[in-house]
């Protein structure tokens, strides 16, 4: 039979993506955990524990990086408003935490956390029922940002909304959240957001093994992430994004509903990053509403476009690069970042449209042009 | 509305269809009958309303009225793209409308005909007869050698040419060729023109065509629009006699 060189995708699960997977993942589950916890803390390699939570939020930015490629990426839907599925988990996730303070808390109430008490409420409203129990917690987490991903990316595909009015939209849509969660009456907490956080599944949160787990898990969900978002991408579907992400109304002319594949990127998209807030929440110890600032959603389009948007892990690579650069920055010259964080995005928007990932990478057989450049207008 | 019954044994009937842009009539009234198996030529000057008659019958615009049936039973002035394309009716655009960033072999990978179901694309696998579908597609258009090469590296004519076998593949009952051979050599052209009369054999093809010599190489009916309405149809003789035809059109 002849050989046909045409599947770009043929080889997304050869031997040699799983043994860098599973060097990677060998390096982030293994080296971590063992320099932190079994190598004694005065020796040289030691990682302190300080780190740990922090190297764990740089996961949840990378889940967060990962979850946007998979939509802007592929399939052309540049959202400024993931900020908000990241926040919404990220709420699911404080609430359960909450529940768990029960009368530890400033005023000792065993049902009502201390923001209600505060606000002289007498019971705990119906959409905090549930939230003690932490599968419960856990469905919502994923849940809530996916079905607000849902019903949003309908009513927007349905109407073919897209290029920059989209993401117009989607900076709307985490504004209007941002005002609606700073009002103390919606239930959550006001501008304070929800924090004082003591024991997640029994254990308490400030003890350094509790930090590894969350480490652990923000890593496993990492990787769960990236199988899926490469699943996607490599299947027949995933030609059919990037086929509608250069040429929209094409694709809908050989029958394929443009809505339908949107809507379940976006879905799928919204669950991940809902999933990175509610892991980044325990490892940060906050969750206010100024995680549903629109300035956040667009920091996270950095984070890809640096990396290499369309890449999957280059989004990866450029929320942990960035953010380390943050981390360091901020502390050093604070004043400085974000004209650093600005000169970035001019910077790969112009020298290196492909991001960091591109730039390593041998040029493409395939893609004629670089993955079309980042300006927000491009699909319209 | 009888939307129901079968109301012509044509496999595409236009009746009345009237689509106007901002008071500009761009279809007037037009009706035209396609029967099944027909291989049929229509041309026209500019803004004689080619193009938007075959927006209307694949759904991209929608005529204000008139009606406009597919195997006299599904209203296609009702439907959207995607639906009217699994009905079986397939489109080549003017300007060649391919996946640049797809290889050719992955072009015609998404226009077979499988399911289109979301969920079933996902977990869609190439079988080996679907392999060997694209592969003898890619053998007649003659682009095997190009299978592996972004689309958007071939020639304006390979790409006319892929745009066809991506139409092929599907086997659909109705094709609508917009100026297959815009910008295409002579040479081309012709291989053009022999593909077109042996897909003819076996489905029913509207070709939209400026190009007077190609129109009469294909030796089929010839219906002539002049602002949006039929002015004349049969041979391309008859037509190329008809004294409004040379008015409008041929005489200039």
């Amino acid at each position: 039979m002849p050989v046909f060189p045409g599947r770009r995708h043929k080889n997304a699960w050869s031997p040699g993506f799983w043994a860098g997977f599973a060097a990677c993942g060998t390096l982030l589950l293994l080296a971590v955990p063992t320099l932190n916890f079994w190598v004694p803390p005065d020796a040289p390699a030691a990682l302190p524990d300080y780190v740990v939570p922090l190297l764990g939020k740089y996961l949840c930015y990378g889940l967060l990086a990962l979850s946007l490629d998979l939509v802007w990426g592929y399939a052309g839907i540049l959202s400024l408003g993931h900020g908000a599925f990241f926040a919404l988990g990220g709420y699911c996730m404080g609430m359960y935490l909450m529940r768990q303070i029960g009368t530890r808390g400033v005023y000792g109430n065993p049902l009502l956390p201390d923001f209600m008490v505060f606000l002289n409420w007498k019971e705990l409203p119906w959409f905090w029922w549930g939230f003690d129990h932490f599968a419960y917690a856990a469905a919502m987490m994923m849940l809530v940002p996916g079905l607000l991903a849902l019903v949003f990316g309908w009513l927007a595909f349905r109407s073919r909304v897209t290029g920059v009015y989209l993401s117009i939209i989607t900076q709307a849509m985490t504004y209007a959240l941002m005002l609606a969660f700073f009002r103390n009456d919606m239930g959550f907490g006001g501008n304070n957001g929800m924090t004082d956080y003591k024991d997640i599944l029994g254990w308490d949160v400030h003890q350094p093994s509790t930090r590894l787990g969350l480490y652990i898990a923000s890593a496993l969900a990492l990787g769960l992430g990236y199988l899926s978002c490469r699943y996607i991408t490599a299947s027949k579907l995933g030609r059919v994004l990037l086929a509608l992400r250069d040429a929209e109304s094409r694709v809908r002319f050989l029958g394929y509903s443009v809505t339908n594949a949107k809507l379940f990127v976006f879905t799928v998209s919204a669950v991940l990053a809902g999933l990175a807030g509610a892991l980044y929440v325990p490892q940060v110890g906050i969750i206010n509403p100024s995680e549903f600032s629109p300035g956040n959603s667009i920091e996270i389009a950095i984070w890809v476009s640096v990396g290499g948007r369309g890449t999957l892990i280059g989004a990866i690579v450029g929320a942990v690069l960035v953010n380390l650069a943050k981390t360091w920055l901020t502390g050093a010259a604070p004043e400085t970042w974000l004209f650093v964080l600005g000169a970035l995005f001019v910077l790969t928007t112009l020298v290196f449209p492909r991001g960091i990932v591109g730039l390593l990478q041998r040029p493409s057989r395939f893609r004629v042009r670089a993955p079309a450049p980042v300006p927000a207008g491009e699909q319209a | 509305m009888k939307t129901a019954l079968p109301l012509t044994e044509a496999l595409l009937y236009l009746n009345g269809v009237t689509v106007s842009f901002d008071g500009f009539k761009a279809l007037n009234d037009l009706s035209l009958v396609v029967d099944e198996g027909e291989l049929r030529t229509i041309i026209g000057p500019n803004g004689a309303g080619k193009t938007t008659m075959m927006d209307v019958v694949t759904g991209k615009t929608r005529p204000q009225s008139g009606e406009v049936f597919f195997r006299g039973a599904a209203d296609l002035s009702r439907l959207d793209e995607a639906e009217i394309a699994n009905l079986g009716i397939g489109r080549k655009f003017q300007r060649p409308t391919v996946f640049e960033n797809l290889t050719v072999f992955e072009n015609l990978e998404l226009s077979l005909a499988d399911s289109r179901s979301t969920w079933r694309t996902l977990f869609a696998h190439l079988t080996p007869a679907r392999r060997d579908r694209v592969a003898a597609t890619l053998a007649r258009i003659g682009l095997t050698e190009q299978s592996g090469q972004p689309a958007g590296s071939l020639s304006h004519g390979q790409k006319q040419w892929l745009e066809i076998g991506m139409l092929l593949i599907h086997d659909r009952t109705l094709l609508l060729l917009d100026e297959p051979v815009a910008g295409m050599t002579d040479h081309e052209t012709e291989e053009t023109a022999e593909l077109i009369l042996d897909l003819a054999k076996d489905r029913t093809i509207v070709v939209v065509e400026h190009d007077m010599a190609f129109v009469r190489s294909l030796g089929a009916r010839v219906t002539v629009l002049h602002e949006g309405a039929v002015l004349a149809e049969g041979s391309v003789d008859h037509v190329q006699n008809h004294p409004r035809v040379i008015e409008v059109y041929l005489g200039r």
